[in-house]
């Protein structure tokens, strides 16, 4: 380096150097952290983008993460922000996710899956019929299985129509545990689909819902009708609630 | 900048935990790798997206490579041999299209998320030196930010770029002459 004194120029090159840019490294790794949920502790990966990868287990979440997503995973000095309010609350609609690994169709999924609102439930055929693809409900559910970011999109939402809970990443009693928290009667729509009531419709609004719609959930036992199918309940006179969208 | 102390840390950091060990990789050449991104691509979010690339595949080839391949890595050496690669195929991609007029824009337009601490640094670093470095042949350039910028001797170089030791002088000497040319005008 001594050369530098007599020649400018390289003196000049030697100059500039630059150092990377201060959060460069979070374009490459992704950290962890473990923060309690509503069905016991989670440990869960996030990006510069945001939550990538949320699961119960942490013995296997390192070695899970990488098959899946193939980055270095860090430690995280502290969670991000409101994800721990999110899994407080189970409302994670503004929270920023990663679903950069996702293939269009399972994000479409997932999307649709986050717009379930806490205490509500659709049936898998919903999900299907809102992303306009109505007789991918099959396919529906393997995405939902294949969630990487469960409790913040809530799959636990999405239930089969007969009321049974179907498939978790959690386990099946967990979907139950979190529904029930929600205040989902999942008895009560046992018992619906039992006597084949799909949607509940109001004669006082002539609006037509999910049964565990919040509008539905106001309609008083003597306006209260109960429909098998859409149609029925169209032909009655009853437009599809603005809310729930049991139309898509 | 000379890191020779640090290669043995981070070669033992790396077989130890691949995850801990790359973030001791990215800390001890973050430097050079991203001062040769960018005096190399000319802006400041392409050598963003440069660097963040060529660790994120340094990463994903270390998960694939033994203790012993790892214990055998010359890390600056590897490092920047896979950022020349992204640097090539990314220089390559752009030529394919045809460009933008650029005869009346500056080397470097002024990147909207480049911060006011960072640009001031780069122009105490040197602009203009930045630009002219721009006007070099993309192997004289190379072989100069390498050997005066970053400080790598030039055994180190004629690695990175594959080319015999002899070559990588003669770039480096025309690379300057024509530095000097170039700025001897002003």
């Amino acid at each position: 380096m001594t050369h530098h004194a007599t020649d400018p120029l390289l003196a000049r090159l030697a100059g500039l150097g630059v150092d990377a840019p201060a959060g460069l490294l979070d374009r490459v790794a992704a950290r962890w952290v473990r923060v309690p949920g509503p069905v016991g502790d989670v440990t869960v990966a996030f990006t510069d983008q945001g939550i990538a990868y949320v699961r119960e287990d942490h013995d296997g979440f390192a070695a899970a993460f990488h098959d899946r997503f193939a980055r270095p995973l860090l430690p995280a000095a502290r969670p991000p922000a409101g994800l721990v309010t999110a899994l407080r609350t189970g409302r994670a609609a503004t929270l920023a996710l990663d679903l950069r690994d996702l293939t269009p169709f399972q994000r479409d999924v997932v999307q649709a899956a986050r717009a379930i609102p806490r205490g509500e439930v659709r049936p898998y055929a919903w999900i299907a019929a809102r992303i306009g693809r109505p007789t991918a409900v099959r396919a529906v559910g393997t995405a939902l299985a294949g969630n990487p970011v469960p409790l913040l999109v809530p799959c636990h939402r999405v239930i089969r129509s007969d009321g049974a809970t179907g498939e978790y990443v959690f386990g099946a009693a967990a979907k139950e545990r979190l529904l029930a928290a929600e205040g989902v009667d999942l008895g009560r729509l046992r018992a619906l689909a039992g006597s084949r009531v799909f949607y509940l419709a109001s004669d006082t609004t002539g609006i037509v819902c999910f049964p565990t719609c919040h509008n539905a959930r106001r309609i008083t036992p003597a306006h209260r009708h109960g429909f098998r199918t859409l149609p029925q309940a169209r032909a009655a006179g009853y437009r599809p609630c603005r809310s729930c969208r049991p139309a898509a | 900048m000379s890191q020779t102390d640090c290669l043995d840390p981070v070669r033992k950091a790396l077989l130890d935990d691949l995850d801990e060990g790359f973030a001791e990789l990215y800390s001890a050449h973050r430097c050079v790798v991203f001062t040769t991104a960018l005096r190399l691509s000319g802006a400041w979010s392409d050598a963003e997206d440069l660097t963040a690339e060529a660790f994120l595949r340094a990463y994903r080839a270390l998960t694939g490579y033994d203790s012993d391949r790892i214990a055998a890595l010359q890390p600056r050496a590897w490092l920047l041999t896979i950022l020349m690669n992204l640097w090539r195929n990314c220089a390559r991609t752009r030529s394919r299209k045809p460009p933008p007029d650029l005869r009346d824009e500056p080397i470097e337009t002024p990147d909207p998320r480049e911060g006011v601490e960072e640009s001031a640094v780069r122009r105490e670093t040197g602009d203009e030196l930045h630009a002219l470095l721009g006007l070099l042949p993309a192997d004289q350039r190379a072989a100069v930010v390498l050997r005066h910028v970053v400080d790598l001797p030039v055994a180190e170089i004629a690695t990175v770029l594959k080319i015999p030791q002899g070559t990588v002088k003669s770039h480096i000497s025309r690379g300057l002459k024509r530095l000097r040319a170039l700025g001897g005008a002003r």
